[in-house]
């Protein structure tokens, strides 16, 4: 009985904390795209942006790891920006395959891009010492890395969730998300709203990138290779919601860590399924509205 | 109303319903694409293991068109179809059954069955939902393929492919001349079927859902149990294209499932024009001979490109280069 | 004739409910459509009319009550079984086919009435019958010239024409029209006015309207709805007349006929 429980904190640590990392990164898509009504396939590259920065400025000029992770949300932010004003503001509401080509074609354009300036091997990512090694939590030693993953994720998961429930600006997304119309009425500068949010959800998704290059390696082919993951976080959480992809982050990264550790030969396939069942039974997410 | 009021009326009338009719026959202009593909065979006769490919992939993009373009099912997830149907084919000729039209019914059945399956859990949502799910579908293929590599051969493909003799007399040439001929011949009569819906009433009907599903619902259309079909057809035209590539590649790999494979499907369709029959026949053919010729020289620059050209055409020219044509003629 | 046969209306609803949380739609709805109706839905924004011709149709479902069509019971039917018992529907905001033709509007709904929709083996330029029954049908309308052109091309007022026509090709017994003149240009309603006037006797017809020359011209009993719940129902001198409805319409919008 022993072997199973350490198996099973195991595998809830570290699920944890792949959770964590997949919510960071997902939860932006999911706002914006109940926001926006935009399908954005291209989210992940701004967490690949993200690792890129981070490694770029930790190995290149020796900046320290916190400052990184904060220039990488910056970076993924500050480019979001020109390319919500210039290009996807013009298919808001329009047609699907648009949008899908569109996003598909920022991707192909910046896995060219990291591929002419980085290079088409994974980026290294060198942790600073004070995460190196393993915390003693008493019962049990944890990993001090992980351990640091799930603490900035609390952190930010609360962060997020005061703001939403008790700024203006969270008020103003709710509004905008339930009833885009009627927040225009109501005087709300949805416009402005949009980008602010799509840079959130951009910086947000660079940080988790930053943050998850353990898990998730930097290389040119992360935005196309991980997509998945974060749409089915999405399609299981449901859009427009911050909850919906935290819970589902929450049953993706702990049952993915299970099954890949319990049953090897099967990987990502249970995860897949259980998505797929999960849809059957909620076809618009736990937490989305039809 | 005079006399010649009424005449002129009536010749309105059948001038229109003439009119409205005619689109449907056979046009001297649709005979174009096969001139052009049997004249290819003899004037590049060193390019016909890249012509049957692109044959072969004709057939692919063409099959998404009657989702994407028709049935106004927008799907990231087509390739989970051609990679059933080429592993299909493929395991089939690598495990000692090498006939080749057998082979292709089969990897057209299996399919069909798996486009039908997935089509009755997916196809009750719309919009993003579904194309999220669409993703997951040929995601789940795909780890399926990787991790069942005793038959699939996972990370290293599938090899042993061995195809037999078409009818036993045709046996396929180093010079890819018989492939070329047995890609031809199935991508016509998949061209047939794939006409024969576009311009029936059925086809008709999933014009009218794509443009608006609200009324179709509201004028009595059973929408689901005909997107359920279409997506059933589309998915068994699809496997026979992977069939195809299996059979004359001898070879089947991981890509075929993969994302990347679904994505270039849209592109090329795209390019040509979405939902208007041909599209695939224009966009296939130059996204893959201008693969072939720059892709090789610089894949980054390539890949940029591609991207810059998609965002181009969604920006400014939405039709393809079909839609070009048509707005040029107005 | 039997008495019971005259009785039966083509379309009726008993104790009809339902509420969107604390925001009751239809409450308790007894309404009656008689065969050949020429019946008129009115009431003030928000009233629930869209509502009951969601309810009528299939897209929402009650919470509570029956509802019928020529006597059989419909309640628990899908959209699309109701459409092939002879009900049909026009929306307040043009529901068409933007790219595609006017005839085709009407080929199409045409071809769902017929069961020929979902066939795969003829071309759809084949089924002549079809396509010359679209045509006069258009031709009824006076929108024939622009059968070929796609219905975006159209005047707004024409397009509702062809929002009309697409529910008469299905040959309802039962025609739901949501508000047709809504948002056609002043000078164009008089073409709608006519359309409605000129159909078939033998189809009930209810009409949703705010434009009360239009009510008074085409409408032989008005049902007043409010919040949901019937306020009367009665002949147009007598709902014109009627102190309530005054007061629900703010006094002057409703005119004597």
């Amino acid at each position: 009985m022993h072997a199973v429980t350490e198996a099973a904190i195991s595998i809830g640590f570290h699920g944890l904390a792949f959770a964590m990392v997949l919510y960071l990164i997902s939860v932006g898509l999911s706002v914006t795209m109940g926001l926006m009504g935009l399908v954005n396939l291209a989210h992940a590259v701004f967490a690949m942006l993200g690792g890129y920065v981070l490694t770029a400025l930790m190995n290149r000029w020796g900046v320290p790891y916190a400052v990184s992770l904060a220039g990488a949300a910056a970076a993924a932010a500050l480019a979001s920006v020109p390319l919500e004003r210039l290009l996807y503001r013009r298919l808001y509401g329009g047609e699907e395959l648009d949008q899908v080509l569109l996003t598909m074609g920022i991707i192909f354009m910046s896995v060219a891009g990291v591929t002419y300036v980085w290079g088409p091997l994974n980026q290294p990512v060198y942790l600073p010492h004070w995460l190196d090694g393993q915390i003693d939590f008493g019962f049990r030693h944890f990993p001090t890395y992980r351990s640091f993953l799930i603490l900035c994720g609390a952190v930010l998961v609360t962060l997020l969730w005061l703001a939403l429930e008790r700024t203006r600006f969270g008020a103003q997304i709710r509004a905008a998300v339930d009833n885009l119309r009627m927040a225009q009425s109501i005087g709300i500068n949805t416009s402005r709203l949009f980008t602010l949010t799509f840079a959130l959800g951009s910086g947000l998704a660079g940080l988790g990138g930053a943050l998850g290059a353990d898990f998730l390696p930097i290389s040119p082919s992360y935005a196309l290779s991980n997509l998945v993951y974060f749409i089915i976080v999405v399609a299981v959480g449901g859009l427009g919601s911050i909850r919906g992809p935290f819970v589902a982050a929450l049953l993706i990264g702990i049952a993915d860590t299970g099954f890949k550790y319990l049953l090897p030969e099967l990987g990502a396939f249970f995860i897949y399924a259980l998505t797929m069942a999960l849809l059957l039974w909620r076809p618009h997410g736990l937490f989305g509205r039809a | 109303m005079t006399v010649k009021d009424l005449d002129r009326a009536r010749s309105d009338r059948n001038g229109a319903i003439e009119a409205f009719a005619r689109r449907h026959r056979f046009r001297p202009l649709e005979a174009v694409p096969w001139v052009a593909a049997l004249a290819a065979a003899f004037v590049f006769p060193g390019y016909l293991p890249l012509g049957a490919q692109i044959l072969a992939t004709i057939l692919f993009v063409m099959s998404a068109d009657l989702v994407v373009g028709y049935a106004g099912i927008v799907t990231l997830g087509h390739a989970a179809f051609f990679g059933t149907g080429a592993y299909t084919a493929g395991i089939l000729a690598a495990h000692g059954w090498g006939e080749p039209l057998s082979g292709l019914v089969a990897a057209a059945a299996v399919s069909a069955l798996i486009g039908f399956l997935s089509g009755l859990v997916i196809l009750r949502t719309t919009g993003l939902a579904l194309l999220m799910q669409t993703l997951v579908v040929a995601a789940m293929l795909l780890e399926t393929a990787n991790k069942a590599s005793s038959i699939t051969g996972g990370d290293d493909g599938l090899q042993g492919v061995d195809v037999w003799p078409i009818f036993g007399v045709f046996h396929f040439d180093m010079f890819g001349r018989v492939a070329y001929g047995y890609c031809l011949g199935v991508l016509l009569v998949g061209w047939l079927v794939t006409r024969q819906i576009v311009h029936s009433p059925f086809g008709r009907s999933l014009t009218g859902m794509r443009e608006n599903v609200r009324r179709m619902h509201a004028i009595g259309a059973p929408v689901f149990r005909r997107r359920l079909v279409v997506y059933t057809i589309s998915a068994a035209l699809a496997g026979v294209s992977g069939g195809l590539i299996a059979q004359t590649t001898q070879f089947v790999g991981l890509t075929s499932l993969s994302l990347e494979r679904s994505g270039n499907a849209l592109i090329m369709l795209t390019i040509g024009g979405v939902g208007r029959l041909y599209g695939a026949f224009i966009g296939v053919p130059l996204y893959m001979i201008a693969q072939d010729q720059f892709a090789e020289i610089e894949p980054v620059y390539w890949y940029f490109w591609i991207g810059l050209l998609m965002v181009a055409v969604v920006m400014f020219a939405r039709g393809g280069i079909i839609g070009l044509v048509e707005r040029f003629r107005r | 004739m039997s008495d019971l046969a005259l009785e039966t209306p083509a379309f009726e609803t008993i104790g009809l409910c339902l509420s969107f949380g604390a925001l009751a739609v239809a409450s308790d709805i007894d309404f009656r459509l008689e065969r050949g109706a020429r019946h008129a839905l009115i009431g003030p924004n928000g009233a629930g009319k869209t509502s009951f011709v969601n309810l009528a149709t299939g897209v929402l479902s009650p919470s509570a009550g029956t509802i019928r069509l020529g006597g059989a019971d419909i309640t628990r039917l899908p959209q699309a079984a109701r459409v092939k018992r002879g009900l049909a529907r026009t929306f307040q905001i043009n529901a068409l086919f933007r790219r595609l033709d006017v005839l085709e509007h009407v080929t199409l709904a045409i071809a769902e009435r017929d069961g020929v929709a979902g066939g795969l083996w003829r071309a759809a330029g084949r089924h002549r019958r079809i396509i010359d029954e679209a045509y006069t049908l258009l031709e009824t309308l006076g929108i024939e010239e622009d059968a070929l052109r796609p219905v975006s091309a159209l005047a707004y007022g024409q397009q509702r024409l062809v929002e009309i026509a697409v529910a008469l090709g299905l040959s309802p017994k039962v025609l739901l029209l949501d508000e047709p003149a809504a948002g056609v240009p002043s000078g164009e309603t008089g073409l709608i006015i006519g359309v409605v006037e000129r159909l078939p006797p033998d189809i009930a017809v209810l009409i949703i309207e705010h434009d009360m020359d239009l009510v008074f011209r085409l409408a032989k009993t008005i049902t007043v709805l409010v919040q949901g719940r019937i306020l009367v129902e009665g002949p147009p001198a007598q709902i014109a007349a009627d102190e309530r409805v005054r007061e629900v319409y703010l006094g002057d919008r409703v005119r004597q006929p």
